[in-house]
């Protein structure tokens, strides 16, 4: 087909290497578009179908019992309510410790910093559970700490807090190390421009970084959303009664097996994920 | 609205101002110097040689190493903050908010200082027709030619009628055709505004065509500060002689037996090329057509190479054999500079 098409072009084109160049892109884009529709758009496709057909026992398809059933809504909001909050508490906390490094490419411990900010990336949702457990749970530090002091027990790991401090932990270190270098990215000249122009600290940072940083900001935001949305392994291990959509498409997959319905929500969790992060970018676009 | 364009210009007096670096490098030896009310002083000298430096002391973007004291006419403002200094400044890559508009730009101290939006309009309105530049008010900075950024640099730093205006390398990063059309208007304008101003520059022309008074700097010393003329014709140092036009330098005992000096130090157009066996004996080693002069390529027996600018309808061709000699009218001062 491909062919076929590139034929009256080449009748057209005239040029003999613009040609041969346009059927060398054609012969390398062929395993990246293979590859798309082998792994993305095949399985998408079924994806999408299955959530079409009706589960075992039911008469409605599997789209309308995940849309008119509120236990699933309730686990969708719970879902983008704890990643929205998680993106904003990182992002909160990411844009001074970013601001502070790109500004300071020099001080004592400055290494040491940056390797224990970058120690935790490998880590898999399984070791950020165990360390939030570690931290808050039953046995953890803060337990004890409350203990001590006020003699009642403080336990947040195993509910949504606990998930709320581990999905901000896993997240800063990407988002810190994204926002830093935008900060550097900022032309000095701009800030000392506005100084000279009688802008205060706070002047400066309104009215010339957050505009430089919305690009970085948004992106940096779109990532710890999308991660978050996704995020399985940490909410694995606190606990499987925390209800959000990746655990409620694990039970239904895999307690259940109910595979229509599974595949509705797998849908619902990626459209609602790109709806947001569209919003997001409109947003930021519009300022 | 008919805000002047200008505050009443005041001095600048730097006292013992030095500054080093944390690791210990010397930016700037102690140094004073005074810019009169008014005046536009331009800071000459090579890149690294503090000038730059200099102006950031001046508009508190830097601070000075203890001791050191700076007045706008009578205030003290060596503590006080650059948000607080009412200066304003042309960086030298312009720095323009690139997610503002043109008008925006212009218009930015104005708002910081809660000029009402009426008159902030009014005002902007002013400055860009001054730079000509009011057709592109709406205009995202990207959408400029250098050019036009180097104007609505310009408009942006004079809208707050600053106190002083201080312009770092200001036609720099244009190209050589348009800096020389831009200095003709940033004289005509600095003139017109009557504002006490420190340009820095390297550019010799530069800053005698813009400056009053031309101060050079060299390794974060003053070397000279006078007027153009003063400096051209009688420079206090060989640096200053040899950075403001070509200086050549002749000595040895070719120079002694004919000229009875032990060396010669002339500018290219001080030497008259006359007929072999006048003068001191060369020969012509290239010849370079520049329209209303020509430039010859000369070396004397030892080899010692020079350069010289003569009328354009001069005869002489590459492998000649010359005399020359001082011309009429050079001065005598750039001989004794040599002997220093």
């Amino acid at each position: 087909m491909s062919l076929s098409h590139a034929t009256p072009m080449l009748a057209r084109g005239g040029r003999h290497t613009a040609l041969s160049g346009r059927r060398a892109w054609l012969i390398i884009a062929a395993p990246a578009v293979a590859l798309f529709l082998a792994f993305w758009l095949l399985p998408m496709v079924k994806l999408a179908g299955l959530g079409a057909t009706a589960p075992t026992g039911e008469t409605a398809n599997a789209y309308w019992l995940v849309v008119s059933e509120p236990r699933y809504w309730k686990s969708l909001f719970n879902t983008v309510g704890l990643s929205l909050a998680a993106t904003l508490a990182t992002l909160i906390i990411a844009l001074p410790v970013g601001r502070f490094l790109a500004r300071h490419p020099s001080f004592p411990g400055r290494r040491v910093l940056m390797s224990l900010l970058i120690f935790p990336l490998a880590f898999p949702g399984v070791v950020v559970g165990f360390l939030v457990i570690l931290t808050t749970g039953r046995q953890g530090v803060l337990n004890t700490l409350s203990q001590l002091l006020t003699g009642e027990p403080t336990v947040l790991a195993y509910a949504m807090p606990g998930l709320f401090i581990g999905y901000v932990y896993f997240l800063l270190p990407r988002t810190i190390g994204l926002l830093t270098a935008a900060v550097e990215g900022i032309d000095k000249q701009w800030l000392e421009a506005a100084q000279t122009l009688g802008a205060s600290t706070w002047r400066r940072f309104v009215d010339i970084e957050l505009p430089a940083l919305t690009g970085a900001l948004t992106a940096a935001g779109a990532m710890c959303f999308a991660t978050a949305m996704g995020a399985f392994g940490t909410v694995f291990t606190l606990g499987t009664r925390i209800d959000v959509l990746p655990i409620t498409i694990y039970d239904e997959f895999t307690n259940y097996a109910n595979l229509p319905v599974a595949a509705a929500l797998s849908v619902v969790l990626g459209l609602s994920t790109w709806a947001v992060l569209y919003a997001a970018n409109s947003l930021a676009a519009s300022r | 609205m008919t805000a002047p364009l200008a505050t009443d210009p005041l001095s600048i007096t730097l006292t013992h101002c030095a500054k080093t670096w944390p690791d210990g490098t010397r930016a700037l030896a102690p140094l004073d110097l005074e810019v009169r009310p008014g005046e536009t002083l331009a800071l000459l000298g090579p890149s690294g040689c503090g000038k730059t430096t200099l102006l950031r002391l001046i508009c508190g973007l830097e601070r000075a190493d203890a001791g050191a004291t700076i007045h706008f006419g009578e205030q003290a403002v060596t503590d006080v903050a650059p948000e607080s200094r009412g200066v304003g400044v042309v960086f030298q890559g312009y720095a323009l908010f690139p997610n503002m508009s043109v008008a925006e730009n212009v218009g930015y101290g104005l708002k910081i200082r809660g000029v009402a939006a009426a008159a902030r309009r009014d005002r902007v309105r002013e400055m860009l027709a001054l730079v000509e530049l009011e057709a592109l008010a709406d205009r995202r900075i990207d959408q400029l030619s250098g050019g036009q950024r180097q104007r609505v640099a310009l408009a942006r730093a004079i809208a707050i009628q600053p106190r002083v205006l201080l312009l770092d390398e200001p036609l720099t990063a244009l190209d050589a055709r348009l800096r020389q059309q831009l200095r003709v208007d940033l004289a005509k304008l600095l003139r017109r505004l009557g504002i006490t101003c420190v340009i820095v520059t390297h550019d010799q022309e530069e800053a005698m065509m813009l400056g009053d008074r031309v101060a050079v700097m060299s390794a974060g010393r003053l070397e000279q500060l006078g007027e153009p003329e003063t400096l051209y014709r009688a420079p206090a140092s060989p640096f200053v002689a040899d950075f403001l036009g070509t200086l050549c330098r002749l000595e040895g005992a070719v120079v002694r037996r004919h000229l009875g000096v032990d060396t010669l130090a002339f500018r290219p157009h001080e030497i008259a090329i006359v007929a072999p066996g006048e003068g001191l004996p060369a020969t012509v080693q290239a010849r370079f057509f520049l329209g209303s002069q020509v430039r010859l390529e000369l070396a004397l027996e030892d080899g010692q190479r020079f350069t010289a600018l003569v009328a354009s309808n001069a005869p002489w061709q590459p492998d000649a054999r010359v005399g020359v000699r001082m011309a009429d009218a050079a001065p005598a001062a750039l001989e004794e500079v040599a002997s220093c």
